[in-house]
């Protein structure tokens, strides 16, 4: 079983994910990131399913994937407002949270 | 008959009957998807689910009939003396020795879903209540539906309007059908969204969306005891099925405490759907709706289920309140259906719109089955359901006909009707129809539901009730007297005498249906002006515009006929006067296991007496008072749209017409109210006033005190001012992390991630 293989795809793509919600400003990059850190948790999930023999995994990362679908429409639909509304989707001039 | 195959097999209809509710559901996906798009936006489709779900129904009610005579002749038990029409059953004695037959329901189960070892079911539970009440709505809604083609042709929301109404129609035949608690209240809240819907149709009016809130909010207050009532049963009994919650009611061994708590929180939820009288409020204001959903929804099928629930979960109830015991003389159901009799039928006489006199009609009427439920009269209640649902519908449905074609819309009896006998005859042969029955007029269908409930009330030993139910009869035919007088008779007034009274914009118009039409034909000539103003959802439909104006169009009139038909006949099924008793052989469970078996007063016409000498007479003394009054106001409305018509004002002929009208009601409204209104507001002022003045001014004397002292002192100069600082430091030293960049805040949670990884693996190891 090469489940370091697994191990380490999901972390080096968790960590293109960590770097790319932190540092790109573009919010559909954001996003995708952030697909990419769910993504990376699912194929953690789907290895040690496989090592344990336990199909635990298999349904956490199914519920996994409705989820990111759902937030991914979510997240997209605010992006497109945020769009129609300032004519751009840059992360720096979204601070009107800043307290 | 058929005894041999038809005692054990169910047939086709029996085992399929939950199509009933799944067509009219499907029906709803498709019009609210492709409804627009269709030759009828949508209307074609709705009208099918309910047509084919009346034919499934009615292949059940055959069925049903067939198992229930085939039961019975196979106990071979007066097989032949009942013969081919069922004469000469009603002197078996029955009940009292339990050796009845008994008529298995079909029930069939699927699972839902299940949580925790606990299935939740979807099904169906066919018994003779089921079957009735599957009928009565299949029917009604399919009738409502043909009504409604016409009625809100052109609606903006015409599409929505049917698919609203088909999934009314579902919900109200999965819970008529339904096998377990769970498919009850899923019924039961599709009922109350749709309630919400259609009576907020028109929503752009205000008023109609508040009246949709406040109806959707009334009954929800009700609906926490349908959701505690089912959580204590399940509790208790551990199942949600109905049948086993009727056997364990049944069995002597279940604590009385537990179901009287279940009756009291289910009764909730039925005061809250049935209009009883706590809750009734809504129900009036729900005429804001289209008055086909009046029609449908809030007089003969909606407002039921929560009598329908009583008589679902009778064995609760019955056990709970312990209706059976003699000597007791009230419950919680007797004494609410009886408030509620008496209480909206007095509400009913001071109503100008037509249909609040209808909808006060209705709580009342309500009210009797509810009483008939509380007093043990299991069987006359449920047909009360059965032959009410008729004549209230065509009721409705002739107020709605006559607003579409005669009074421009206005449901206003004082202002926009009157003298419609002779203009539309077949509406005021259904309306009249109707009435009597709903009066209780002997060999009308109301008598033999309704004199039932009042006799089995006395003959169960509850004596007040008895006599509630009659004064409810006597006001009954009084306020439907007026109604109908006004309606129909006198001179025709307002919309229905060719007025217009938006005089304003249409000024031209008004004057122009004078001059064709001249000042004496008043109470006879047409429709008049029906330009397109009128109401938002008839903007567009086509009319005759001047002249004669005749019956409605055949789409409102066919179901109008046909109601008041069976306004006539529906009671035939059990009349008791004849020794027809197919409806209490059919509907009721004689099985002593599942269902508390249930003594009938016998008919006498002698006890009949009372209650035919009580219409009588509500029909005289109402009779006379209408004539007196609005006889005497319409003569004088006839000399003022003459003087009024040389100025052109036919506006001020309505003004002066209410005036009258006032007057009448400050006779008695304000003649009531006034002093106690008076003696409220001057213990207010010198009383209640008075203490609080007091209180007031030794208030504010402590008040300034502790101002000074403790709060300028103390409070401020040490708790908040030096708490604020604390917190304006903290604040300010955090405030940076609060940059508002989405990044910034990543970066933290990832950090804050990491930190918190790293602490777990440090301790781990």
């Amino acid at each position: 079983m090469l489940i370091n293989n697994f191990l380490l795809l999901g972390a080096v793509l968790f960590c293109i994910g960590v770097y790319g919600v932190i540092a790109r400003k573009n919010a559909v990059m954001v996003l995708m990131s952030i697909e990419l850190i769910l993504n990376s948790v699912n194929i953690n999930l789907l290895a040690f399913s496989q090592l344990h023999d336990n199909t635990d995994g298999n349904t956490f990362a199914l519920y996994i994937i409705a989820v990111a679908a759902a937030e991914v429409g979510v997240g997209l639909a605010m992006v497109l407002l945020i769009y129609r509304n300032r004519k751009s989707i840059s992360l720096d001039e979204l601070s009107e949270m800043k307290g | 008959m058929l005894a041999e195959t038809a005692a054990a097999s169910s047939g086709w209809f029996l085992e399929h009957a939950w199509l009933i509710p799944v067509m009219p559901a499907i029906a709803f996906a498709v019009i609210i998807v492709f409804g627009k798009k269709l030759p009828m936006k949508g209307s074609e489709v709705g009208l099918a689910s309910m047509s084919a779900s009346l034919a499934i129904a009615i292949g059940t009610t055959w069925q049903w009939v067939q198992r229930v005579d085939s039961v019975h002749s196979s106990e071979g038990e007066g097989a032949l003396a009942r013969g081919v029409f069922g004469f000469a059953r009603g002197l078996v004695p029955r009940a009292a020795e339990g050796g009845e037959p008994y008529v298995e329901p079909v029930i069939r189960s699927w699972t839902w879903w299940q949580s925790g070892g606990v299935e939740f079911g979807l099904g169906q539970h066919i018994d003779g209540l089921a079957v009735m009440a599957l009928l009565l709505v299949t029917f009604i809604s399919t009738l409502v539906q043909i009504f409604s083609l016409e009625y809100v042709r052109g609606d903006r929301r015409y599409t929505h309007f049917f698919a609203s109404i088909t999934l009314f129609s579902a919900g109200m035949l999965a819970m008529v059908l339904a096998e377990n608690t769970v498919q009850l209240i899923l019924g039961w809240e599709i009922m109350g969204l749709c309630s919400f819907l259609l009576i907020g149709h028109w929503w752009e009016e205000r008023a109609n969306s508040e009246a949709a809130l406040k109806a959707f909010l009334t009954v929800r207050v009700g609906d926490i005891g349908l959701l505690v009532g089912v959580a204590i049963l399940f509790g208790a009994f551990g199942t949600f099925s109905i049948q086993e919650t009727s056997r364990i009611a049944m069995d002597p061994g279940t604590s009385q405490t537990v179901l009287l708590w279940a009756a009291i929180a289910l009764f909730i939820a039925c005061i809250g759907k049935s209009g009883q009288f706590p809750l009734h409020t809504w129900l009036p204001d729900a005429m804001a709706g289209p008055t086909p959903v009046s029609s449908l929804l809030h007089s003969s099928t909606m407002v039921v289920a929560g009598v329908f629930l009583v008589a679902r979960l009778y064995p609760v109830f019955y056990n709970g309140f312990d209706i059976a015991q003699n000597g007791n003389s009230a419950n919680v159901i007797a004494v609410i259906g009886g408030i509620t009799i008496i209480i909206a039928a007095g509400l009913a006489f001071v109503q100008n719109d037509i249909k609040k006199v209808l909808a006060y009609s209705t709580v009342s009427q309500l009210g009797y089955m509810m009483m008939g439920l509380g007093v043990g009269a299991w069987t006359p209640a449920v047909f009360h359901i059965f032959t009410h649902a008729f004549f209230k519908c065509c009721l409705f449905l002739c107020a709605g006909s006559i607003s579409h074609t005669a009074s421009h819309h206005s449901f206003d009896m004082k202002k926009d009707m009157g003298g419609l006998l002779r203009r539309m005859p077949i509406t005021a042969g259904a309306w009249m129809v109707s009435t009597l029955a709903l009066c209780g007029v002997p060999f009308f269908s109301g008598f033999f539901s309704k004199d039932e409930i009042i006799d089995n009330a006395d003959h169960n030993g509850y004596k007040v009730f008895f006599v509630v139910g009659l004064v409810g009869a006597f006001m009954t035919t009084a306020y439907m007297t007026r109604a109908t007088y006004l309606t129909f008779f006198g001179k025709a007034r307002g919309a229905a005498a060719g007025e217009h009274h938006h005089d304003e914009a249409h000024a031209e118009e008004h004057e122009f249906a004078l001059a064709t039409v001249g000042p004496d034909a008043h109470a006879d000539h047409g429709t008049g002006v029906h330009a397109d103003h009128g109401h938002d959802a008839h903007a567009t439909h086509s009319k005759p515009a001047f002249g004669i104006a005749g019956e409605s169009p055949i789409l409102l009139v066919f179901p109008l006929i046909i109601l008041g038909f069976l306004a006539v006949v529906s009671g035939y099924i059990n009349a008791a006067p004849f020794k027809i008793e197919k409806f209490l052989e059919w509907v009721e469970p004689r099985a002593s296991e599942f269902a508390p078996l249930i003594d009938h007063a016998k008919f006498t016409w002698a006890k009949a007496m009372p209650s035919i000498v009580l219409v009588a007479l509500g029909f005289a003394v109402s009779l006379l008072i209408c004539k007196a009054v609005f006889g005497e106001a319409g003569s004088k409305l006839k000399g003022l749209t003459q003087r009024n018509r040389a100025l052109g004002a036919g506006h001020r002929f309505l003004v002066n017409k209410y005036y009258l009208d006032h007057l009448y009601e400050k006779v008695i409204v304000h003649g009531v109210a006034h002093p106690i209104a008076q003696a409220a507001y001057w213990i207010n002022q010198n009383v209640l006033d008075g203490i609080v003045n007091a209180f007031g001014k030794g208030g504010r004397k402590a008040g300034e005190l502790v101002y000074k002292y403790v709060d300028q002192g103390l409070i401020d100069g040490i708790a908040v001012d030096g708490s604020g600082k604390a917190a304006r430091g903290t604040g300010g030293a955090l405030r940076p992390l609060q940059s508002g960049k989405v990044n910034q805040y990543g970066a933290l949670l990832f950090g804050a991630a990491a930190i918190g990884a790293l602490v777990l693996v440090i301790v781990n190891i």
